[in-house]
């Protein structure tokens, strides 16, 4: 993914699912459609897949990394969350 | 969207319930389309009736299936038709139906504007009235490019403009491309295949090996052009197109017919492929327990294309093109880029090539233009 993506990405911001995407439990981590745009989108892992789902219940992305992995994953994990955004599978306010 | 090879191969397992599924509503047509994959025209008079088809969307739903397509025949002659998809999106299920167009009047325009989480596909198999005709029926063409207008007057937003790829459709794709942008609709191309009425009329439409080289090439500069993952035999040309790039046949996806019957895959309404019926214990219990459904989920056998350098590009091509061609499948897709496919049917002495079992077909044709 390029770092302009992961740049535009501000965690600092509240960011929840989208309601436009059903997310759906899979052995490797879970499958995500997005009804508008018809994306479907892997998430590929369980740890991922939590911290999507509970977005919404933190002030900010950077929270709810901080909350819920380790430390030293926190910049994988914001990662992750910008290519979602780009997909529109997490929104903002 | 290109999936890695281990989540490919997860795929390949199955999962345990179908990312979507295609649901054919309705085998009455008021088309006869010569290359029908579903061999449609009369009505069975054993259709689900409008109690099971909801009873079957709430299953669906429950069992977070994304999204159905729903095609026929002819869905919208269903009398039902706006209350089935009324109530799918109700529930969370996404709606891509696919329609001739001829029932899309002004009202039914707007009524399908105002439903969120539904994409239209009208088909057309010509970028003019007369190479689609040819196939479709005289006047079939018009009635889809007013079905188009309809839709844009009514702001429906991105319908999609569906073409199967035959000989002469893919020598239109630019046209067709032109078409969608004037409408501010999307292209939707897909694999012809020898299945339904289509075997009968494959040998003489379906695109020669330099088309196919073509097609490929002219996809892969447009990953925008959406192809239902249809042509991932032609991935052994080179990089992958768009999509999973493999069969998910009773692993991903299966069909629903009119009357119940599952079977692994829009292209195999045969018996051999029949998987099980909605109404006898559901459709969770077909697709978890059907005997055929895991059979198809055991890792494949290359058979034949075990030597070939672009197997895992192509997995051997579509199960469906091969059954109706007369190929076993451990044979090579019939159009195997490479041309194996077509020296493995050279190589038959006899060959047989089963016709789809169900066949809804008019006794009297309806009028076609001459061909």
């Amino acid at each position: 993914m390029s770092q302009a993506i992961v740049d535009a990405f501000d965690a600092s911001q509240y960011w929840q699912l989208s309601e436009k995407v059903s997310l759906r439990d899979e052995e490797f981590g879970a499958l995500a459609y997005h009804h508008v745009n018809r994306r479907l989108i892997f998430l590929k892992s369980r740890e991922l897949v939590d911290v999507v789902r509970r977005l919404g219940d933190f002030e900010s992305a950077d929270d709810a990394v901080n909350s819920l992995v380790a430390p030293d994953q926190h910049d994988r994990y914001v990662t992750a969350l910008a290519a979602l955004e780009k997909s529109a599978l997490i929104r903002g306010r | 969207m290109g999936a890695e090879s281990s989540l490919r191969s997860r795929f390949e397992r199955g999962l345990a319930a179908p990312i979507c599924l295609t649901w054919e509503l309705t085998y009455a047509c008021n088309l006869a389309c010569t290359h029908c994959l579903s061999s449609s025209g009369r009505r069975d008079p054993r259709e689900l009736t409008t109690a099971e088809a909801k009873s079957l969307i709430d299953e669906i739903a429950a069992m977070q299936i994304f999204y159905v397509n729903v095609g026929g025949g002819e869905p919208m002659i269903r009398r039902d038709f706006f209350e089935l998809i009324e109530h799918a999106v109700s529930r969370h299920v996404g709606v891509k139906f696919s329609t001739n167009g001829t029932r899309i009047d002004k009202e039914s325009a707007k009524r399908l504007a105002g439903i969120d989480y539904l994409d239209v596909q009208i088909s057309i198999d010509g970028a003019d009235a007369a190479t689609s005709d040819r196939i479709r029926g005289v006047g079939s063409y018009d009635a889809a490019r007013r079905a188009m207008e309809n839709l844009r007057d009514a702001n429906f937003g991105r319908f999609k403009i569906s073409v199967v790829m035959t000989k002469e459709s893919v020598e239109q794709l630019d046209d067709f491309e032109a078409l969608a942008t004037s409408y501010g609709a999307e292209l939707r191309l897909t694999r012809f295949r020898p299945s339904g009425r289509g075997v009968e009329v494959w040998n003489e439409l379906h695109p020669t090996l330099e088309q196919n080289r073509g097609l490929y090439r002219w996809l892969l500069e447009r990953p925008n052009v959406l192809t239902g993952d249809s042509f991932f035999h032609l991935s052994a040309l080179g990089s992958p197109l768009e999509g999973l790039n493999l069969c998910g046949a009773g692993r991903v996806v299966c069909l629903i017919d009119p009357v119940g019957d599952v079977y692994a895959c829009p292209f195999v309404i045969h018996d051999e492929f029949l998987a099980g019926n909605v109404r006898d214990a559901g459709f969770a219990q077909v697709w978890t327990n059907s005997e055929l459904f895991r059979s198809l989920r055991e890792p494949g056998n290359p058979g034949a294309c075990a030597s070939c350098g672009s197997y895992d590009a192509c997995r051997g091509g579509c199960m469906a093109a091969k059954f109706f061609t007369g190929l076993e499948m451990s044979d090579p897709d019939p159009e195997c880029v490479f041309g194996h496919g077509e020296a493995a049917l050279a190589a038959k002495h006899v060959s047989i090539r089963p016709i789809s079992s169900p066949d809804h077909s008019r006794r009297i044709p309806v009028t076609l233009a001459s061909r």
